[in-house]
């Protein structure tokens, strides 16, 4: 225990001399690079502009008030297509991810070296990569549409989905996979009868949870052009018509709360 | 032996369905189907711009193979400059705004009104999301980063709050009450009770929002928000596919190098 003393009487102290310095320096590191960031994000702002953001925000808010409700009527197909987009692109993604997850998982690859390698080189450059980027992609590649937005939800999914789901397949009970063994099961029949039984509920459940996220990033999507509602929301910014953007902000709000909540209760039915 | 074990002896076994109800297995089969016509009705491709475009995929994917770091070197530099210290210092300030409001957000450390409060704003962040709460502060703020930095700040509260209150709701009560008894004021309280007992999953949770940040700031560029999405964009509508290439290549090597960081020090401090 570290005792310091003072006056001859000795005093508990939480750290010895050496970790307290320890810990200074890092400190005073950190505090370093954060002034040195902070200085540089200061140079690169207009600081007139930041001085007038409350008039500019109060001027914001009086244009945008109250939403122009009647737009609503031509929000349907948008809202339709953003759905489509969350759903197909979830489908496609867990089909894709089903495969690379038992070639991922420790105890179902074929081989540990080669084959497992690639399949996690998968899963992290589809996952460190933003729907946003995918969708600017395939934009590029197979022209705007909502096509384009399926795809990209679809790939920017795989993933996530394979990584929960392999590691699930890494956390099932060895012993039943070993009693279907044992029956002189095939390999296939291991899979569908010792496996997949044990890990449908999680399954279900990243499905659920990944659709939910799904909703969130394709609402987004039509901004750089891959169809749903943020096509509306990007035509609306451009023409600067505010009333039209408060609509919009506010079905995707309640887009978004009404999927969180229905992928809660899924969720808690299931598990 | 009950009756109904007896009636199945003999007969051949089947596998047990996942969903147990049959009309309600098959209300969701059909619905399903309904659904999936529905949509794939409503999605317009156009198969020959997809054909088209194929060439142009596999341009795209033969530039990873050969990316052009060095043509544009100045600009994906100063971009990935850019987002590194945005996410720095939006994490830096977002993990100090949501300390306190995850202490006011855990019901077992603040008061009712408090509580409701610090919930209501967790709330209000986990529900927008960084791109539109992006375009509205560059509508705000102006071009820059100060923006992209101001709405990492704001999403890395929603999100280190509501989890780290849960932590702070679930820890354990006889310690906390073992620093009270010994005469401790609330200040010490929180940083002797409470503050060690969350302090691994502060530490774990505060890297895997650093990743977070860093990903989405290298979106917040399309949006006039600063970072490399800007010069990422600008490759992309000028069909530069090897510079483009460039980019995602350091984007994931910087993805990965920081997982595997995170990993290292949440395995030292857990």
């Amino acid at each position: 225990m570290p005792v310091s003393e003072r006056n001859g009487t000795k005093v508990w102290q939480r750290r010895t001399g050496r970790e307290s310095l320890f810990h200074w320096v890092l400190w005073l590191i950190g505090v370093a690079v954060f002034a040195y960031c902070w200085q540089q994000i200061s140079n690169a702002t207009t600081w007139f502009f930041v001085w007038d953001a409350p008039r500019i925000a109060g001027d914001i808010w009086t244009r945008a008030t109250p939403p122009k409700w009647e737009y609503i009527t031509q929000l349907g197909k948008p809202i339709w297509d953003t759905l489509n987009i969350a759903t197909l692109g979830t489908i496609i993604s867990l089909v894709l991810a089903v495969p690379v997850a038992f070639l991922a998982a420790r105890n179902t690859t074929p081989s540990r070296f080669i084959i497992r390698p690639l399949a996690l080189l998968i899963i992290v450059s589809t996952r460190s990569i933003n729907s946003l980027i995918w969708a600017l992609l395939l934009i590029a590649i197979i022209g705007p549409g909502v096509f384009a937005g399926v795809v990209a939800i679809a790939i920017r999914s795989v993933g996530f989905c394979a990584k929960l789901l392999y590691e699930a397949i890494e956390e099932i009970d060895e012993t039943q996979v070993e009693a279907i063994t044992a029956t002189g099961a095939s390999r296939w029949q291991v899979m569908a009868y010792g496996i997949v039984p044990q890990i449908m509920p999680a399954f279900a459940g990243i499905a659920v949870f990944r659709w939910d996220i799904n909703i969130r990033e394709s609402t987004v999507l039509g901004l750089v052009g891959a169809g749903g509602i943020g096509l509306q929301l990007s035509a609306s910014l451009n023409v600067l018509a505010w009333p039209q953007v408060a609509l919009i902000l506010l079905v995707i709000l309640a887009a978004v709360v009404i999927s969180e909540w229905v992928s809660a209760k899924v969720r808690g039915a299931i598990i | 032996m009950s009756s109904e074990l007896q009636a199945l002896i003999g007969k051949n076994w089947k596998k047990p369905p996942f969903i147990q109800r049959p009309w309600l297995r098959w209300a969701f089969i059909l619905g399903f189907v309904v659904y999936l016509i529905a949509a794939f009705l409503t999605i317009d491709v156009n198969w020959s711009r997809v054909y088209e475009g194929l060439e142009r995929g596999k341009q795209f994917v033969l530039a990873f193979t050969s990316p052009d770091f060095t043509s544009r070197s100045g600009d994906i530099w100063e971009g990935m400059l850019e987002s590194i210290i945005m996410t720095v210092a939006a994490s830096v300030v977002g993990i100090g705004i949501s300390i306190p409001i995850a202490l006011g957000a855990a019901r077992n450390v603040a008061p009712l009104p408090v509580y409701l409060i610090c919930r209501g704003i967790i709330a209000v962040s986990r529900a927008l999301q960084e791109i539109i709460v992006a375009i509205l502060l560059v509508a705000i703020f102006g071009f820059g980063p100060l923006a992209g930095f101001l709405t990492l700040s704001f999403a890395t509260i929603g999100f280190l709050s509501k989890l780290l209150a849960e932590d702070i709701e679930s820890m354990d009560k006889v310690q906390a009450e073992a620093i009270r008894a010994s005469g401790a004021r609330w200040t010490q309280w929180i940083n002797y009770g409470v503050q060690p007992q969350v302090m691994p999953r502060l530490i774990g949770l505060s890297m895997y929002r650093i990743d977070i940040n860093f990903r989405e700031s290298a979106i917040l560029g399309l949006v006039g928000a600063g970072g490399i999405g800007a010069t990422l964009n600008t490759a992309f509508d000028r069909y530069e596919y090897d510079t483009a290439a460039a980019i995602l290549i350091m984007i994931i090597v910087i993805v990965m190098a920081l997982e595997y960081l995170s990993g290292v020090i949440r395995a030292r401090v857990q």
